[in-house]
């Protein structure tokens, strides 16, 4: 795998291999040393075009973890904010010669247009509200982990699906693993013409017994600006996941950061079901294993072999 | 006169047994056809039309004669964004598409919305265009859509029409005081149609593909309610208003309601959403970016049906260049346009024509009569007409970009593809204002 623009461009085999060499990489999380030599001399970018300090904290961590040179590089306070383009901001630092470029925008497609800008290799950590394909593996992952599969699971992700790239890339990964999606959410926040990405779509949570997984979405404050939704207690009450609505035999997931009282109750993000943490800690691994990926498929060229078993 | 014509001097020609095709006229045969003092002298039988004294004789054996074509809707860029395109680049790319006029549009830097910006612009146009243009003032001051422009002096300047495209008249009450205006004034009111509380910040079509690639979609009806209320207001004042570049299903029926019920309404397509889709957009290429979007391929149905049948008049352009390092952005920052004058008859002969979707001569009709509404008479192959032809060859196949471009911009949403149809030859008011750079030409 020379780049990870998308989870569209991913196989079931693909995802699984990359979701298997996670696997492998998680025991070095629990070594008093939390380091292997994997990636020593390599150059992880992070071109990060939008607040983030998860998702790039995770990418420097996984960077890090495998002994690569991490240098982040943040869209304010640099050249950009002096109107410098992406493409001249690129070919600057292609001088810089990293090997790996993780990149976040708020356009769709960048992550896509840069490969063609760089002979480093990309990954996509979001680009606009159209992909953000390691959150998706990570979330594979988690569920691989906790439930052994996806096959046959009934998934619904529940929120702002319109403004969501978490929940684009969801729903093409999960049903790739076999899962069969539904989205819900207020009809504002659905976007025109998603079944075409083979999920169902529902306007309430009247059926949600069915799910055997519940991804909740973020609701972003921003969105009650645009009269997405009339109130936030509107919204919590037609959509919130609380006690009442998830049954204990559901899986609870959520990309972080929770409003609580908001898409979530307390009690719920605190419960059992939830895996919540579970899954920043998949991001770790899982962010090794793409770097880890890419990586060695533009050393060689070839394909990665097939990782031990953990 | 609302035309600008460049001093080009007069061609003498002798097209020798060229195929004339021009529908208006009821000519459809092998034929020879004169051409002295910017006029066509004669059209006689093949090979009986005597070499006047000092001309060049075209070898048409093969190849077809038409009326040239008139885009109603280009943007030329003067004054203000010349990296983008200029008067001489843009109509040199007219004159090479087989155009023989063109209308500009107002949309530029400073807006062509007073008298003095108008006048500066046609004295340029007089020493740099190739093709006769004429120019269109805005409808509102700096497109803001608050106070009409001096219409009257802009009139009698030279503005051929009023527009504010690349912007809608978003105040009903607003276009009303245009069309009530418009009395005094004159000049048909060119609307671009849209809706910006529905279009928002959209950068696509708002469907399948938009929802796949998570890009913010601009729907149908954000065209189509703004066309019913605009041929509403229209026929309530009694106005004439032709609408730009319809892009959907809806607005082809709203029109051919306002046209059945009597409202002076035309309109036009581009050839773009003749040909493209939304599929297109699947790659996220900036090129395929413009406004109205490329829509469903019913919509693109409906408006190849509309053209059909006449409800849709004509076919323009929205020749819209942009610079490279615009376009080589992400596609949701990117600036909305194709250019268009280079490829319109290629596209649509290859994608229409040659399958057999619509007749050479129904496009020829649609491809000629774009002025029409502006006053500008369709060009004619007839004895004592203006000189407007084209001569193509309707065999030939050639990549789009392959060899460049004339317009100083590259943003063409059919690069790259191979189309059939190339231009050989455009006389525009009796001037020879294009040659295909390896057509040979025979005797003197």
């Amino acid at each position: 795998m020379r780049h990870l623009l998308s989870i569209e461009d991913l196989d079931r085999a693909a995802i699984e291999r990359i979701c298997d060499r996670a696997g492998s990489f998680a025991e070095v999380a629990d070594r008093e040393i939390k380091k292997v030599p994997a990636l020593r001399g390599r150059t992880v970018l992070n071109l990060f075009y939008e607040a983030s300090t998860r998702t790039r904290s995770s990418f420097e961590l996984a960077a890090k973890r495998l002994s690569a040179d991490v240098v982040n590089f943040a869209a304010s306070g640099s050249s950009v904010e002096k109107g410098e383009s992406l493409k001249d901001t690129v070919l600057t630092l292609n001088a810089h010669k990293p090997d790996v470029i993780v990149i976040r925008t708020p356009w769709a497609g960048a992550a896509a247009l840069v490969a063609e800008w760089t002979p480093a290799a990309i990954v996509n950590a979001g680009d606009g509200k159209h992909e953000h394909p390691t959150q998706a593996l990570l979330d594979v992952h988690t569920l691989r982990t906790r439930l052994g599969g996806l096959d046959g699971l009934s998934i619904w992700i529940v929120g702002d699906v319109l403004h969501s790239r978490v929940a684009r890339s969801n729903i093409l990964a999960f049903q790739k693993m076999g899962a069969s999606v539904t989205v819900c959410g207020p009809p504002t926040l659905i976007p025109r013409g998603v079944e075409a990405l083979g999920c169902d779509v529902r306007f309430t949570l009247d059926d949600l017994a069915e799910a055997d997984v519940v991804y909740a979405l973020r609701m972003q404050h921003e969105r009650m600006d645009q009269a997405f939704v009339p109130t936030l207690r509107e919204y919590a009450s037609e959509y919130q996941i609380n006690g009442r609505r998830l049954h204990p035999r559901q899986v609870l997931m959520h990309p972080g950061p929770v409003n609580r009282g908001v898409e979530l109750s307390g009690e719920v993000v605190d419960s059992p079901q939830a895996v919540i943490t579970a899954q920043v800690e998949a991001g770790v691994v899982v962010r090794m294993a793409v770097l880890y990926e890419v990586l060695a498929s533009a050393r060689t060229g070839e394909p990665v072999p097939e990782p031990a078993p953990a | 006169m609302t035309v600008v014509r460049p001093g080009a001097p007069h061609a003498r020609l002798l097209v020798r047994g060229a195929h004339v095709l021009d529908p208006r006229s009821g000519i459809d045969e092998v034929l020879d056809v004169v051409v002295l003092d910017g006029r066509i002298a004669e059209v006689a039988p093949a090979g009986s039309a005597a070499v006047p004294d000092g001309a060049e004789v075209v070898d048409g054996a093969g190849r077809h004669l038409l009326p040239a074509f008139v885009d109603p809707h280009v943007h030329l860029r003067v004054p203000g964004q010349e990296h983008k395109e200029d008067l001489e680049t843009g109509t040199r790319a007219a004159a090479a598409g087989g155009f023989c006029a063109v209308i500009a549009m107002p949309n530029t830097d400073p807006v062509v919305d007073s008298a003095p910006v108008l006048r500066a612009l046609r004295d340029a146009a007089e020493r740099d265009a190739r093709v006769p243009v004429a120019f269109t003032a805005s409808i509102t001051r700096g497109l803001r859509g608050e106070e009409l422009t001096e219409m009257a002096e802009l009139r009698s300047e030279g503005a051929i029409a009023f527009t504010d495209d690349g912007k809608p008249v978003v105040s009903a009450g607003m276009l009303r005081k245009a069309l009530q205006y418009q009395r005094l004034a004159g000049a048909v009111l060119a609307l671009h149609e849209e809706d910006p509380a529905l279009s928002g910040r959209g950068a696509m079509h708002e469907g399948e593909v938009s929802a796949l690639l998570g890009v913010a979609g601009i729907p149908s009806v954000s065209e189509s309610t703004m066309v019913a209320r605009d041929c509403a207001l229209a026929g309530y004042e009694g106005g004439r208003i032709h609408l730009q570049h319809l892009s959907c299903m809806e607005s082809v029926r709203a029109v051919e309601a306002a046209k059945a019920g009597g409202v002076k309404v035309t309109c036009e397509v581009t050839p773009h959403h003749l040909c493209l889709t939304e599929e297109a957009v699947r790659g996220l290429d900036t090129r395929m970016k413009m406004n109205p979007p490329l829509r469903t391929e019913t919509d693109r149905q409906a408006l190849i049906e509309g053209l059909r049948s006449g409800v849709i008049d004509c076919i323009a352009t929205d020749h819209a260049p942009h610079a490279r390092d615009e376009k080589e952005v992400p596609f949701e920052q990117a600036p909305m346009g194709t250019t268009g004058l280079e490829t319109a008859f290629a596209a649509v002969y290859t994608q229409l024509v040659v399958p057999g979707v619509l007749g050479l001569g129904l496009v020829v009709e649609r491809m000629t009569g774009g002025g029409e509404q502006f006053g500008l008479a369709a060009p004619r192959v007839l004895e004592g007409a203006e000189a407007n032809l084209v001569l193509v060859d309707l065999d030939a196949e050639w990549e789009v970009g392959e060899d460049g471009y004339e317009s100083r911009s590259e943003n063409c949403c059919f690069a790259g593809q191979t189309v059939r149809g190339g231009v050989l030859l455009t006389v525009a008011a009796g001037a020879i204002a294009y040659r295909e750079r390896a057509f040979a030409v025979v005797g003197a």
